[in-house]
């Protein structure tokens, strides 16, 4: 089993360093054989690992090699394997292999085709570290790892500044987050001695130790503000829209379904801590649905195919927050599952039509594409209607578990939650709508040009459209299986790393939300139909003046002008005034005050910049030598 | 007897170049340079079986006062030499085919400069490193002098004037300590007994003469003023060796005569100096993200590296001091590997102002690459050996104050913001008129980074080699505070 382990990471590692070496002297078809095999063989693994562990989970240690210690510090290499940890090497696995596999299609006649697999293997391996961790420090390995595979694979296509500016923006924002992260593990390790995951949950454990309620909250707010890096929540999102810039696998891949659930992951992963603390956890609850309402009511008005399901994405992770601040953290990682699949869907769907339409990401230039692209068009609609949350797909099983847990919390938070999810429905189908109904709105290049994607594209389409109507049931909600007969299997699995999940609800209340809520949505749903399809109206044209509310969420509240003159801006000005004012004039001018002091005494060492330096050098060594030679006669 | 030797292979290499070397310059001092590394690893047996004949010298010297011959190498020590003898071969290596004149006569320069070094970092009485210290700083004044670019005589004369001027605050406080001693000598183990003695204000005081010595040489905030353009000016060769491996004179001493010598003055006023470090750091961070030309850039980024060393040294305890040896190593390694970047570029280009660049990601994706991995460590990127270093600085720092440790990790925030806007403006984009006749590296030079890129990664994976060797020494040094 321990092997087993040690083999996951080891298999993309192995891959991604092939195709780097040998680079040009692979063909495109090997290298692209040889980045699938390694996520494959991943994926294989973990499925072996998952069913031998399938009936009774025994968690394994593994460890490799001590890593750095110091003192009474220690943290070696090493990875475990418990549930949390497996559910999550089964989506990175499973996922980034359709994902890779979609990415030879899309991918076909770029230049940088093995550069690209190369980034991908990479990234894979240091996403499966950062689960399979078994301490803090190896968590941030594969933490900033993956944010620096993040960071090339935004600026994949370096010679634009544009992507070059995405990719460092991002990688900047995760760093603000990662501080965060660095203190927590300071903290951690001042007030418990250690890093380890199973040491440091083990039940009893920080009971030995002293301290107050207050560190455990700091310490719990420093991890989370790493959350809202890595997972885009306020105030630290806005790199994500901007991460589109990136080649499409690679926001389906690693701003949609893997690396942008790290937060989630690592709040999961540290539940102990923030169960202790009910401040962070009525932040972190807070600040998910201020994002989730943030993100969906910008999707609503945005043109760019992939900038709305950017949103999405955020609006998404803001839920998943929603339900870790609620202590529904099974609710919340099964969030993560379900979306990982249909949000890689919708992506690489999104991707799908980006191949087709030659580049062209505007929905308002799109339109009629059903009929060009069938694969796409139907593996597309069981994407939205999986995250637009209508009964029997993934969607639905995660967002009602999310929502009957803030229904039975806190009514508001219920509220606000629903008002997401009719939002996240109208603008997921206001963008289908758009992109495959209604008349073909491009250019007549464009149309000509039309075709439905190959095989290794659509393959992947198909089966995380599977995924995305099934994976659902796996997390049967509790008080209508409990009639049925049907176990949450989910909630089950995670329970020794999660706890059990505290609320249910009763089997009336709980249908009738489901009832109330599905109801609304297919609403909602009518309502884009009707504006859309039967009304055909068309999202306003860039030049068009908006009403005064529009304008200011279609440019997204205006946060990144925020930022830029409130933080970038002062920053840059304090910076120049340190170098050409204080620097230069002040600290420099004192010392060469002192200095001219000084110096009219001591002209002398002027006297040595003339002359045979190589006979001044002789005599200063032998002169050196016969000082030290007084010891030895 | 080992140590000795690592003393003088160089300054005998030294006179074998001045002397004879106008012809064969590169074979005697790559030769030499590599004989000295191997020393230093039978060093590094000797240090890790504990042969102390090998290592210790302890005779008489100026007997009439109290100045002893005494040298030797304990781990602190033995990682200070291997830093100075693994980039040494490097640096002799990096500067191959660039021609330099009267090459014989800089190598010469160089291996005085690095005997000395070696000497104040093995030396175990307190005149003898103080003397080693002050040698070493002729060497490399020359080397500027002579080599060196524009201005360079106005910027050297300051150099030297600035820290000949520091050095003598260490001198008066070192004859202070000296004169407490018993029976007046200026062996380490008396000057610790002495210096522990004295009341904690007095402490404070012989703490404030070094550290001002050594604040000039690392150098850090406000006495960092000499740096920027001394880097400026100074030959790639020189700069290599004073960055990579000088300034780390000053923080060994720290470690070495100021922590153990006046424990409670650091333990009352340390906190002055931590305070003042972590500004260095914020302060060399945001200046370093206006600067226009690359080589200012890493002079600045210096500044804030340094900073942080010097906080961890001050913080005294096992993960910040651990951390700071390391970070020492890795510092020297990264900065050499800059300066080569800088020297790669600007020898192709003429100049190192990055607006001008952009595009040579495209033209050479492997030089690319290699530089990227460098930035990366200078950014601390798990994995590669910057990180270990910062990691263990910030986590021991935020044991004696954790405001300042949080303020220090800004600079993991800052330094992506300058470190990968100049990567990005060098390398990536469109070429231009100037860029388009970039060059691939010469088989040497990518051989040269590989070398640091390896060092950067294998170190970053597996640091314990480095943390092993001074593990036992950072323990008796802090039993010995205790």
């Amino acid at each position: 089993m321990e092997q087993l382990v040690k083999l996951i990471p080891l298999f993309p590692l192995i891959s991604f360093a092939l195709i780097g070496l040998l680079n040009r002297r692979l063909t495109k078809t090997h290298a692209a054989i040889f980045a699938c095999t390694g996520v494959l063989l991943s994926f294989i693994d973990s499925v072996l690992i998952f069913v031998s562990q399938s009936s009774h989970f025994h968690p394994v240690e593994v460890s490799i090699f001590d890593w750095i210690s110091a003192g009474n510090f220690k943290a070696s290499f090493s990875f475990l394997l418990d549930p949390l940890s497996s559910i999550f090497l089964l989506v990175i696995t499973g996922v980034g292999f359709l994902i890779h596999v979609f990415s030879i299609g899309y991918m076909k006649d770029d230049d940088g085709f093995r550069r690209f697999f190369a980034y991908l293997n990479l990234f894979i391996f240091f996403m499966l570290v950062l689960v399979l961790g078994n301490n803090f420090l190896v968590m941030f390995i594969g933490w900033e790892g993956v944010g620096f595979c993040s960071f090339m694979l935004i600026g994949f296509w370096f010679k634009d500044q544009k992507n070059n500016d995405a990719a460092k923006k991002a990688f900047v924002m995760n760093r603000v987050g990662d501080l965060g992260f660095l203190i927590a593990m300071c903290l951690i390790f001042f007030t418990f001695g250690t890093l380890n995951y199973t040491q440091l949950f083990q039940p009893g454990f920080m009971s030995q130790f002293s301290f107050d309620a207050t560190t455990i909250t700091i310490i719990t707010v420093c991890l989370f503000i790493g959350a809202m890096g890595k997972s885009a929540q306020i105030p630290l999102y806005t790199w994500l829209p901007d991460a589109m810039a990136g080649p499409t696998p690679v926001s389906a891949l690693i701003h949609a379904a893997t690396m942008v659930t790290a937060g989630i992951y690592m709040v999961a992963r540290t539940n102990v801590l923030f169960s202790m603390s009910p401040d962070t956890m009525q932040l972190v609850a807070i600040i998910g649905t201020a994002t989730a309402l943030l993100g969906a009511s910008i999707g609503l008005f945005q043109n760019d195919i992939k900038k709305v399901l950017a949103y999405s994405t955020v609006s998404q992770l803001g839920l998943m927050f929603l339900a870790l601040g609620l202590g529904a953290y099974t609710a919340a990682v099964f969030h993560v599952v379900t979306h990982a699949f249909f949000k890689a869907l919708l992506f690489l769907g999104s991707g799908s039509v980006i191949h087709s339409m030659g580049g062209e990401q505007d929905i308002r230039k799109m339109g009629g594409l059903k009929k060009h692209m069938p694969v796409t068009y139907t593996t597309f609609l069981i994407g939205t209607i999986a995250i637009s949350g209508i009964p029997p797909l993934a969607g639905f099983f995660s967002k009602d578990q999310i929502l009957s847990e803030a229904l039975s919390h806190n009514p508001t938070l219920f509220v606000l939650g629903m008002l997401v999810s009719l939002m996240t429905a109208f603008y997921m189908f206001r963008l289908f709508f758009l992109t495959f109904h209604g008349k073909f709105r491009g250019t007549h290049e464009q149309e000509h040009h039309l075709h439905e994607s190959p095989f290794t594209m659509t393959m992947p389409l198909v089966v995380l459209s599977v995924f995305a109507a099934f994976a659902g049931f796996i997390g049967f909600p509790h008080a209508l299986g409990e009639k049925l007969g049907i176990h949450n299997w989910f909630d089950h699995y995670l329970e020794p790393v999660l706890g059990k999940t505290a609320s249910h609800l009763s089997l009336s209340t709980e249908l009738t939300m489901m009832g109330v809520t599905t109801a609304l949505v297919v609403i909602v749903i009518l309502i884009a139909r009707h504006f859309y399809v039967t009304k055909a109206t068309l999202p306003m044209a860039e030049n068009v003046e908006r009403p005064a509310v529009q304008k200011v969420i279609y440019n997204k509240y205006f946060i990144d002008e925020f930022y830029y003159n409130f933080i970038t801006r002062p920053l840059d000005a304090l910076s120049a005034f340190l170098q050409n004012f204080f620097d230069n004039k002040i600290v420099n001018g004192l010392v060469n005050g002192f200095g001219q002091v000084v110096v009219k005494g001591g002209a002398f060492v002027r006297q040595l910049q003339s002359g045979n330096i190589n006979a001044y050098a002789i005599t200063f060594v032998i002169a050196v030598i016969l000082i030290f030679s007084i010891f030895i006669f | 007897m080992l140590t000795l030797l690592l003393i003088l292979i160089p300054l005998f290499s030294s006179i074998m170049l001045f002397a004879f070397g106008r012809n064969h310059a590169k074979a005697i001092a790559f030769t030499a340079s590599v004989a000295e590394l191997a020393v230093a690893f039978a060093t590094l047996n000797a240090v890790q079986t504990g042969q102390a004949a090998l290592l210790n010298i302890d005779m008489p010297w100026l007997a009439d006062i109290g100045i002893r011959f005494h040298i030797n190498t304990d781990g602190i020590s033995m990682l200070m030499v291997l830093l100075s003898t693994l980039l040494m071969p490097l640096i002799m290596y990096a500067s191959f085919n660039r021609n330099y004149n009267n090459l014989h006569t800089l190598y010469g320069l160089m291996f005085l400069m690095q005997g000395s070094i070696i000497g104040s970092f093995v030396a175990m009485d307190g005149f003898l490193f103080y003397l080693f210290w002050e040698i070493a700083l002729i060497p490399i004044y020359f080397i500027i002098l002579m080599w060196g670019g524009n201005n360079r005589q106005k910027v050297t004369f300051k150099f030297f004037i600035y820290t000949l001027f520091g050095s003598l605050f260490m001198l008066v406080a070192l004859i202070y300590v000296y004169l407490q001693t018993p029976d007046r000598s200026f062996d380490i183990q008396a000057l610790y007994a002495a210096g522990r003695q004295l009341p904690v204000v007095e402490q404070a005081w012989v703490m404030a003469a070094f550290f001002l010595a050594f604040a000039i040489k690392m150098p850090i905030f406000p006495f960092h003023t000499w740096q920027p353009d001394t880097y400026y000016v100074a030959p790639t060769p020189g700069v290599m060796m004073l960055s990579g491996i000088m300034s780390k004179m000053a923080t060994y001493g720290l470690i070495r005569w100021v922590l153990p010598m006046v424990p409670q003055g650091i333990e009352e006023y340390g906190y002055i100096l931590i305070v003042l470090s972590v500004i260095s750091i914020l302060y060399a961070s945001f200046i370093s993200i206006v600067q226009k030309d690359f080589k200012y850039l890493i002079a600045y980024s210096s500044i804030a590296h340094m900073g942080l060393i010097s906080a961890g040294i001050i913080a005294c305890n096992a993960q910040s001091l651990q951390g700071s040896l390391m970070e020492m190593l890795s510092h020297g390694i990264n900065t050499v590997g800059l300066f080569f970047v800088f020297d790669i570029i600007f020898l192709r280009m003429g100049t190192s102002e990055m607006k001008q660049l952009g595009g040579i990601r495209g033209l050479d994706s492997s030089f690319a690459f290699l530089f990227f991995i460098i930035v990366l460590s200078v950014v601390a990127l798990p994995f590669t050996n910057g990180f270990v270093g910062e990691f263990l600085l910030i986590i021991g720092l935020f044991q004696a104050n954790a405001i300042a440790a949080s303020f220090a990790g800004l600079s993991i925030i800052l330094g992506v913001v300058y470190m990968f806007r100049s990567y990005q403006t060098m390398m990536l984009g469109e070429t231009n008129q100037l860029t388009a006749g970039f060059t691939k590296l010469t088989m040497q030079e990518k051989i040269t980074l590989i070398i640091i890129v390896t060092l950067i990664i294998g170190l970053g994976v597996y640091p314990k080699i480095v943390l092993g060797i001074t593990e036992s020494s950072v323990q008796t040094l802090l039993q010995g505070i205790q």
